[in-house]
């Protein structure tokens, strides 16, 4: 595929049908798109009320704990020997990642739109758990689809969700993980189309989803950005973030996409490894672009179009497309976006945990994966920020029993 | 844009005084041979149009028994190629009888728009009915179909309001395909009072043929929504009639296709019926 022309600023997009270069878009069915454009309306009207911004703002300070703190990983900068490594440190949201701030955005889209009930999906739990927390502050009904392999591999999530006041249903179809929990909730929301809000947790899905949820989540980057130059007086030579779905990544680079001295590297789960078929979720490395959820987008699929489940260690990262915004981003060429396998985002998780006494999650694992292997290369006068998008105790159920331990 | 047997077959209807029945059933289902057995036969059992889905493996807007004949036919190996050349198989004994394919974007996307227009005509495929694809969309696949002499043919649904409908209705040709309530494929049946005011309400808007789907399972049913819509389409109901009739591995048995015929000429029965206690 040719790049497109380089253009002046990366951070113009999308245009007004929803669509950063080809990927995007509106593709839903008709019953949705009344819907889709009343949901643009109300985001539009929001952006431009400073009342949503103060309430947004009061709620990310003293309910989410915002803004969340650049931390200098000096043990695993030691160990590594390279470039001085920084985490951002959206674990230490309330719930435990950077889900919330994006539920916060949105549950008061929702409040604004009039909306009763709220549905989300979720992979690994972490969004269904910061919608069902969103909605029992705001005192709205909510149900999270969950894939039926998700529910069982991340029971502690399932739990919390339910402790919230969330209806859990669980999804056979498909391989039941995120992409079966996707087009689940899509299916409730056509059937209930005059009360419900559907809170998407990823930047992905149709217009003006991906633009929302990534403005939502750029509190990361900008805070990040922020700090970075108060802390250091400068700013980094190097991000990192892992994506899925790829809502923390976005969150982390849309800020820094016009610095062009700032490399950007996001981190795809390259599970049993991009050569195995069907047995990774690398959409952009090895999948190419197609139309899922509403949006044309990088995408595992087969000759004929059928998509692929995608496999990863990761429940948050083993959805078999991406935010459209990323697709754009990759074949510009202003982000690399690379694979990390099972094993090596597996070592990241237990490397962290020992010499930075950070459990990171799973996912937030595999962008640490890419930066154990950047840093010894880079001088040490460089510096990396690593998104450290989410805790790990929901993962340790799962890593205990490929280190074969009995928990 | 010239005459399609769409066209032809709801103006000959029209003229006969009662609606079509649409039938819908997944191509390949559980395999090819049992889906082209019931294309061929369909007609003598009272289908009209015949709605043919495309397998997706994400299909968002149907429901568990459209879901389930999805994945059987995946299973058993369906592509949008084997797709069309079941059409094409079809076309060498009817003539007459419109085919409509019905389903989801990406394997198009993936085929080539413009080479699927090609080849889906070239098959003799008479329509298109992309769920995924709103009038927004319409460069995509709706302008170069509607180019190479093929119907698209768009879903209106009870949340299309009068505002939005003409957008809706611009590119639409064949008929317009009601979605009498919001939800999913094979739901709750509709309210026939209401669809009627619905398709009326569509009437105002444009002079083509409106067909009612979405919910509708038996011939008294049919009969009731006929009544007031140009065309009834059963999908549902009949590939239901496929799942029932399969062996405890999903494959077809010698009951499958006299099932399906079967419940094809009550619905027949039905739309025939539409409009005759209206006349009493």
């Amino acid at each position: 595929m040719t790049a497109p022309v380089q253009p002046n600023s990366y951070k113009t997009g999308p245009d007004e049908r929803g669509y950063f270069g080809i990927y995007g878009g509106r593709f839903v069915a008709e019953t949705l798109m009344p819907l889709i454009l009343e949901l643009q309306q109300a985001y539009d009207d929001a952006k431009a009320d400073p009342a949503f911004h103060a309430e947004l703002q009061a709620l990310s300070t003293y309910y989410a704990g915002r803004p969340s703190k650049l931390y200098f990983a000096e043990g695993l900068t030691k160990h590594l020997g390279g470039a001085r490594i920084f985490f951002k440190r959206e674990d230490l949201n309330h719930t435990g990642s950077h889900k919330i701030n994006n539920c916060l955005g949105q549950i008061l889209l929702a409040k604004r739109m009039g909306k009763t009930r709220i549905i989300a999906e979720t992979g690994a739990g972490q969004h269904g758990v910061a919608s069902a927390t969103v909605a029992a502050r705001f005192g709205l009904p909510c149900v999270v689809y969950m894939g039926a392999t998700d529910v069982e591999r991340q029971a502690p999530n399932v739990f919390r969700m339910k402790l919230l006041g969330a209806t859990v249903n669980p999804v056979t179809a498909g391989n039941g993980t995120l992409k079966d929990a996707m087009n689940e909730a899509l299916r409730d929301w056509v059937s209930n189309v005059e009360d419900t809000y559907y809170l998407i947790g990823t930047a992905a899905g149709p217009h003006p989803y991906p633009e929302l949820v990534r403005d939502f989540q750029s509190v990361i980057g900008t805070e990040a950005r922020a700090q970075m130059l108060e802390q250091e007086g400068r700013l980094p030579d190097m991000i990192i973030a892992a994506v899925g779905g790829g809502s923390n990544a976005i969150g982390l680079f849309h800020p820094f996409l016009d610095d062009k001295d700032v490399e950007i590297v996001g981190v795809e789960a390259g599970g049993h490894g991009i050569d195995v078929e069907n047995g990774h979720a690398a959409s952009m490395t090895g999948g190419r672009p197609g139309v899922l959820h509403g949006n044309r987008t990088y995408l595992l699929q087969d000759a004929d179009g059928q998509i692929l489940e995608g496999h990863s260690v990761s429940a948050g990262l083993d959805y078999p497309g991406v935010g459209p915004e990323h697709s754009w981003l990759r074949d510009t060429g202003r982000v690399q976006y690379v694979p990390i396998v099972d094993q090596e985002a597996l070592d990241a998780f237990q490397l962290c945990t020992r010499v930075e006494g950070i459990i990171p999650a799973l996912e937030s694992a595999h962008a640490i994966a890419e930066a154990v292997k950047r840093a010894p290369t880079m001088g040490k006068d460089k510096t990396i920020i690593v998104n450290l998008s989410g805790r790990g105790d929901k993962d340790v159920h799962t890593v205990g029993k490929l280190l074969g331990m009995d928990i | 844009m010239t005459e399609t047997r769409i066209d032809r077959r709801f103006a000959s209807l029209k003229s006969e005084g009662r609606p079509a029945l649409v039938t819908f059933m997944t191509a390949g289902d559980p395999d090819p041979a049992t889906t082209l057995a019931l294309l061929k036969a369909l007609p003598g059992a009272g289908a009209d149009v015949i709605e043919l889905g495309m397998p997706f493996s994400d299909p968002m807007a149907d429901g568990p028994a459209i879901q389930a004949a999805g994945l059987r036919a995946l299973k058993g190996g369906q592509t949008l190629v084997k797709t069309l050349d079941l059409v094409r198989e079809f076309r060498k004994t009817d003539d007459a009888t419109p085919i409509v394919l019905m389903g989801y974007y990406n394997p198009i996307y993936q085929h080539g728009s413009e080479a699927f227009v090609a080849d889906a005509k070239a098959a003799g495929v008479d329509g298109l009915i992309i769920v995924d694809l709103p009038p927004e969309a319409d460069d995509e696949l709706c302008l170069p179909a509607l180019e190479a002499g093929l119907n698209f043919i768009r879903l209106a649904t009870p949340t299309t309001d009068d505002k939005r409908l003409p957008a809706v209705l611009a590119n639409t040709s064949g008929f317009v395909y009601y979605v009498s309530i919001n939800g999913i494929t094979g739901s709750a049946a509709p309210d026939a009072s209401r669809v009627a005011e619905s398709v009326a309400r569509i009437k105002r808007h444009t002079h083509l043929p409106v067909s009612v789907g979405f919910g509708v399972r038996t011939a008294e049913q049919a009969a009731a929504i006929g009544a007031n819509a140009d065309g009834v389409v059963v999908g549902s109901a009949i590939v239901s009639a496929v799942a029932a009739s399969l062996d405890s591995e999903g494959r077809a048995t010698p009951a499958t296709v006299p099932a399906v015929l079967a419940l094809v000429s009550d619905l027949a029965g039905g739309v025939r019926a539409a409009r005759k206690s209206v006349a009493a």
